[in-house]
This record gives C-alpha cells, sequence and structure tokens, in this order.
C-alpha cells in the first residue's frame, strides 16, 4: 500500500499549457502515472503529449473518476483554480504554485476544510508512491525519479521539495527505499501539516517508519510532538532540522516564505528540543537519516 | 517588506486609528521645527527596522525644541544593532495611564487569521503570553467571510475590558484587522495602545509587515509612502553587494538566484534551493567554516547568470574559495551550473581548480556536468556523498587555502 495516491489513481493538470506544466504532463506519463489531461481556459481542444484540453474542471468531472487535481496555475489565478476543482468535488489537490498571497492560502485552505478536500502545498513538488504513481514535478524526469526513489518501508515529509528527493534519494541508496513521499510546501500555510498527515502514515502497513525535513518558522512541529503524545504512534521517526543558523538571525527570511523566526517557538531549537521531548530521534545531520531509520527499525 | 515605524503609522492613520502629532525628519534642523510645531514636550525616536532601540538609547524625550534637536543629533548618528536609522520621528509625548496590545498575523497551526490582544502592552509579548496568559486573548477568525467588528469586539472583551474603553478599542482593533486584510500585510501591530490621561485612547507605536508576494497589488500605497513596489526590506535594508545580486538574479529571466544575503566569512557560497540551502549552511557552520554568503538557487539558471554571480562572489576581497552545492537535484541541470561557475571563475581571473573548493550537485545532466569539471581540475562528488561530507570538505579545502 502507500498513502494519498496509487497505481489507480487519476487525476489531472490545472494551468496544463504552461512551459513547466508541460514537462511535467511528459514526466508523469513516462513515469506511468494516469494523467487524464488538463484544464487552460481558452485552450479547449488542444492537446498535451496527447491528453485532451479542457476550459473547465468539471469537463473531465463529468464523463468520468478524477481522484485527484495539481495546481500549476500562476499565482494570480492560482487560488481561482483550487475553488474551481473543489467545486468540482476532486478529493485530492496538489498546489504546486508559489508565491501565492497567504490571504489566498488561508481562504483556499478553508474552504477545502468546510468541504473535506484533501489539500497538499501550496508552493510543493507534490506527491509519490515509488513503482506506483506520481502526482506533479517530484523527481523530475521519469528516469532521475526511478534512480532518487526507490520503493521501500519509509514514509517520506518534507518542507522543502529538493529536500524530499534529497533524503529519498539517500534512503534508497541505503537499500531502505520510500513507501510514499510528500513534499507538503514550504508556505507559512499549507493544506496538509504533518500532524494531519501522520494518521496516513500509521495506518499504511508498507511504512515502517518516516523521514522528516523541517525548517525555523511556525509551529507545525509542536502539533505534530502533540499528536505523538496523543496517539500513541509507534513507528519510528526521524526528523532533521535545518536552518539552525537563522535563530541568531530574528526577522530575515531565508529559504520558503514560512521560513522566518518571529518568535522564541519558531526558532530550530525550541522545535529540536520540542520533537525529541516527543519521542522523535532528531538527526543532526542530513547524512545520518538512512542510519538512524535503521536503528530504529531494529530497535522496535 | 517591514515598514518603518513613521511608515506604518501612516498606514494606520490612512485606516483612520487615532495616533499622536508627528513629523518624520532626517535632520536636527527638521526635529527642531517639528518639536515647535507640535508645542510642548515630544519624544524623539530613531527610524530603524531592527529592534530594541529603547535600551540602546534610541528612544528620548525631549521638552523644547533644542532639546529635540541636540536629542536627533545623536540619535541620527547612533546604530541600533549595528544599523543606523534612516531619520528620526518627533512626536508629542502623551500622558500615558494604562497600555494595550493588539496584533493580527497568520496562525500557521490553526490555518487563519488571528487577533492577538492584551491589556499588557508595552512589554514583550511573549513574556505576557507565558507568564499571564489570563491577560491575552488570541481570536480566529475565517479568512472566507467578510471580517465583522465582533470579532474584534470578542478579542478586547476576551481580557475582561468593558465599557467605554471596549467600543474605543474595539474600533482601534477592527480598523487594525481590516487593514491587515486589505494591504496584504502578513503582521500588524500595536504595540502600545495608549489610554491617556483624559480617557483618548491611541496607537503609540506600531509595526506592519507587507507580503513580498502581495506588493504589486499595493503600489498605491506603496508609492504614497514614496517607495517601489519591488524593494526587499527585511529586519535590516539590503546591502550593495545583495542589490547587485538582484540586479544579476532580474536581468535573465531563466532561473532563480535569489535571497543573496551577505556575512562576513571567507567561504563563498553557490548554494540552492530553498531547503537545501538551508541545511549547506548550517553544515558548513557546523563543519568550522565562515560563510561570506547566503543564497538560493534553482529552477535551472543560465550559463551566463551562474557565472554573474560567481563572479560577484569571488569578486570580494575576503572570499577565499567558493563551494557549489546543492540537494540532489530535478530541474536544473547540472552541466549548466558546471559550465556557467567555471566561467565565472576564469572571467575573473582565477583558476576554477584552485577557486572552487568542492562542487557537489548530483541530478539530472550530472555526467556531462561531472566531465566539464573534470577537464577543468575542479574537485567535484557526486550522490554517495551527503551534504555535510560535501560541506566538511570544502571547509577542509578552503582552510588549506
Amino acid at each position: 500500500m502507500s498513502i494519498l495516491v496509487d497505481e489507480n489513481t487519476t487525476f489531472i493538470i490545472q494551468g496544463i499549457t504552461g512551459r513547466e506544466a508541460v514537462t511535467m504532463a511528459r514526466e508523469c506519463l513516462d513515469y506511468g502515472a494516469k494523467l487524464l489531461g488538463g484544464v487552460t481556459p481558452g485552450r479547449k481542444g488542444r492537446n498535451v503529449h496527447g491528453l485532451p484540453v479542457e476550459d473547465t474542471v468539471r469537463a473531465f468531472t463529468e464523463s468520468q473518476r478524477v481522484d485527484a487535481a495539481v495546481v500549476s496555475v500562476p499565482p494570480v489565478g492560482a487560488a481561482d483554480a483550487v475553488f474551481e476543482a473543489i467545486d468540482a468535488g476532486i478529493p485530492l489537490i496538489v498546489v504546486v504554485t508559489e508565491r501565492i498571497p497567504r490571504k489566498q492560502v488561508a481562504q483556499f485552505v478553508e474552504y477545502a476544510q468546510q468541504k473535506g478536500v484533501r489539500l497538499i502545498g501550496p508552493n510543493c513538488l507534490g506527491v509519490i508512491s515509488p513503482g506506483k504513481t506520481r502526482v506533479g514535478g517530484i523527481g523530475g524526469a521519469a528516469e532521475a525519479t526511478r534512480r532518487a526513489f526507490q520503493p521501500g518501508k519509509v514514509g517520506v515529509m518534507s518542507r522543502s521539495g529538493g529536500m524530499t528527493v534529497e533524503i529519498a534519494n539517500s534512503l534508497s541508496t541505503a537499500g531502505l527505499g520510500v513507501s510514499t513521499a510528500v513534499s507538503i510546501g514550504g508556505d507559512a500555510i499549507i493544506g496538509s501539516t504533518y500532524a494531519e498527515l501522520m494518521p496516513l502514515f500509521d495506518a499504511d502497513p508498507q511504512t515502517e517508519a518516516i523521514a522528516i525535513y523541517s525548517e525555523p518558522g511556525g509551529r507545525a512541529e509542536y502539533e505534530l510532538a502533540d499528536y505523538m503524545k496523543a496517539s500513541g504512534s509507534r513507528k519510528p521517526i526521524v526528523a532533521f532540522m535545518a536552518g539552525r543558523f537563522m535563530d541568531d538571525m530574528p526577522g530575515m527570511r531565508f529559504g520558503h516564505a514560512g521560513t522566518i523566526v518571529e518568535g522564541r517557538a519558531d526558532t530550530a531549537t525550541s522545535k529540536v528540543a520540542n520533537l525529541a521531548a516527543a519521542g522523535i530521534t532528531v538527526a543532526e545531520r542530513i547524512g545520518d537519516i538512512p542510519r538512524l531509520i535503521q536503528q530504529g527499525l531494529e530497535g522496535k | 517588506m517591514r515598514f518603518y515605524e513613521y511608515e506604518s503609522k501612516r498606514i494606520l492613520a490612512k485606516a483612520g486609528i487615532p495616533l499622536p502629532k508627528s513629523q518624520f525628519c532626517t535632520t536636527a534642523e527638521e526635529a527642531r521645527a517639528a518639536a515647535a510645531a507640535i508645542g510642548g514636550p515630544v519624544v524623539v525616536k530613531s527610524q530603524v527596522l531592527s529592534g530594541g532601540r529603547m535600551k540602546a538609547g534610541g528612544v528620548k524625550f525631549a521638552d523644547t525644541p533644542d532639546e529635540a534637536a541636540k536629542h536627533a543629533t545623536d540619535i541620527l548618528v547612533l546604530p541600533i544593532q549595528s544599523l543606523l536609522p534612516v531619520g528620526v520621528l518627533v512626536e508629542e509625548k502623551q500622558q500615558v495611564v494604562q497600555e494595550y496590545y493588539a496584533a493580527v498575523t497568520y496562525d500557521g497551526r490553526a490555518k487563519r487569521p488571528v487577533i492577538i490582544f492584551s491589556d499588557m502592552g508595552g512589554i514583550d509579548i511573549e513574556e505576557v503570553a507565558e507568564q499571564h496568559p489570563e491577560h491575552l486573548s488570541r481570536t480566529h477568525f475565517s479568512a472566507l467571510r467578510p471580517f465583522s467588528d465582533y470579532i474584534a469586539k470578542s478579542a478586547v472583551a476576551g481580557v475582561g475590558i468593558t465599557g467605554n474603553d471596549l467600543t474605543a478599542l474595539t474600533r482601534i482593533v477592527a480598523g487594525l484587522t481590516r487593514l491587515f486584510l486589505e494591504r496584504d500585510l502578513t503582521l500588524a501591530e500595536i504595540n502600545p495602545i495608549g489610554k491617556l490621561a483624559d480617557g483618548r485612547i491611541i496607537a503609540l507605536d506600531c509595526h506592519a509587515d507587507m507580503e513580498q508576494e502581495a506588493q504589486r497589488q499595493h503600489l498605491d500605497l506603496l508609492k504614497d509612502l514614496g517607495l517601489v513596489g519591488d524593494e526587499k526590506r527585511q529586519a535590516r535594508p539590503p546591502t550593495d553587494f545583495e542589490m547587485e545580486a538582484e540586479r544579476i538574479d532580474g536581468a535573465d529571466p531563466r532561473g532563480v538566484a535569489g535571497n543573496l544575503t551577505e556575512f562576513d566569512g571567507d567561504l563563498g557560497l553557490i548554494i540552492g534551493a530553498g531547503g537545501g540551502s538551508l541545511t549547506l549552511f548550517d553544515a558548513v557552520r557546523d563543519a568550522g567554516g565562515r560563510p561570506a554568503n547566503y543564497c538560493e538557487i534553482g529552477g535551472n539558471p543560465s550559463v551566463s547568470k551562474a557565472a554573474n554571480l560567481t563572479k560577484l562572489i569571488i569578486s570580494r576581497p575576503n572570499v577565499k574559495k567558493i563551494a557549489v552545492m546543492m540537494n540532489v537535484v530535478s530541474n536544473t541541470r547540472v552541466d549548466i551550473v558546471a559550465r556557467g561557475v567555471v566561467k565565472g571563475c576564469i572571467e575573473a581571473g582565477f583558476d576554477p581548480a584552485q577557486k572552487i573548493a568542492i562542487f557537489r550537485i548530483p541530478g539530472s545532466w550530472e555526467e556531462e556536468g561531472f566531465a566539464i569539471l573534470k577537464k577543468y581540475g575542479v574537485p567535484y562528488v557526486d550522490r554517495t556523498v551527503s551534504m555535510d561530507e560535501a560541506a566538511r570538505l570544502a571547509v577542509e579545502n578552503t582552510k588549506k587555502a
């Protein structure tokens, strides 16, 4: 098994005729993903790699089952695209667009919650269940993706798309492999946090351990620590916290939009302490993750 | 972008929030004239983006225009956390009997905007939250529905305020919240709000941050403040080096070379992307290295962009070597970055083999990239070498130089 997506997942790409989306579509098809087509207003009748382009999301949902939508629309139109996908009844929406103003993110995240829609991102690379499918640009070209993401037993969640690939690659190299990797997005407000995805990994028999990449800014790690205490989750978790240098530079933004130290609880130091207190192993170096996962698996 | 106090106050004034009389001044003479025009005692406040100006002596009281001019003379040349002010704000001094705190921001955990209110204003709000939680209210509200004043009222009433004070404070907090929503602010804070001896309630100091991504939608406001839309301003203004990096990035739409931030170390960094940069910067410091800069490169920059950035970074006199490192890349072509950094070194008059401490970018087109590096004798490693090990090698090679 896997979480969120598997070999049967059908999806569309909103904004499919954009330069990056055309590449993403090619990479998804080459990987064997069940991409149905995409939406670009005014482009109905065209095709991308032989797949249909429609003006509306409903043009797809009215005639077939659509399990997911990838939103790859420029920031000005991204919120509108998310609302359209939600109203069309698509249950999983992956927003890859970055630089969407926070107010609009708060609006569509709230709407998705009201409608019971699972939202991943914004500002993410998507989701991959290695060997089954990928929804989004995660991993790049199909060949490179197969190399970095080998099927296996570790779930990955990361605020950084690039680091999702880096960590997956190190797990694959170590022979552990990946069950599902989720690039959750680097913004201050995101659709699905670590704590919200944990129950899925906990329930997934393929996932035996979880690797997490995190950054300063926000409170998502506290939510995760609270979940760990409340749920009694037993799968070993190894977390890595980047950006420790930022603790000395309050008010400066590095990396993602959500990465800024505004208060004491936002610092890497307090987050690390909190994660450790919840029984999560915190890796000092990024290269230590596979070894610590292995130790966690042996110790259970 | 972060606004100076005098700018934030102009924004608040437009929203109808009551404020003391004040004047922004850049010379002692202007400060003298401002104090004379206000009449009576004034406070002279340093206009810097860094915090802690009261402790550092950046806020002083004056009874006469002469005294105001004297304080302005001192404050204008007084660095606060190594930053010089852009001017001083000369403001009517107030008789304050009670201080409050109000802020509107986004709570990433609740995924909602939130109003934070306290009747213990003027001090560190985190301290209030930890030690006097009953004096602090947190009121989340919907980003979807139009904002309604009762939400501001709930925030104020949440710490036990009633009567005329509740009405006056509700008006201020509701105005602040509407401003926050309309102007795409990520933080709108008044600390303190002051209740005066005559019963009036006004905003004494404030702080506003506008979302970088939304600046283009608010060019009207920014123009009114004498600002351009795409200014990058955080806890400190950008340096010349950082401005030059922005120019290089803007000159070519291919790829992103963003967030170049200057430090005083000897190892120049060409690192990417968002998360990779954070990881690598830590790794360099953990290995005992001293970074000369932070940056985020990604999205497949062109050869010329990578070359120009390389030139900019290695031309700084304190930079001994540069390290070119990324996480496993999907969309950036390794060979293009390799060609760019080699070209940048040569054009700046350096031998790439000597100047590049390490190259660690695994990913698409890596064989072609590694072939270029081999040809020029540049030390490189592949994906079997972790990011921290690569950083350690970079630091080691720099120490040898």
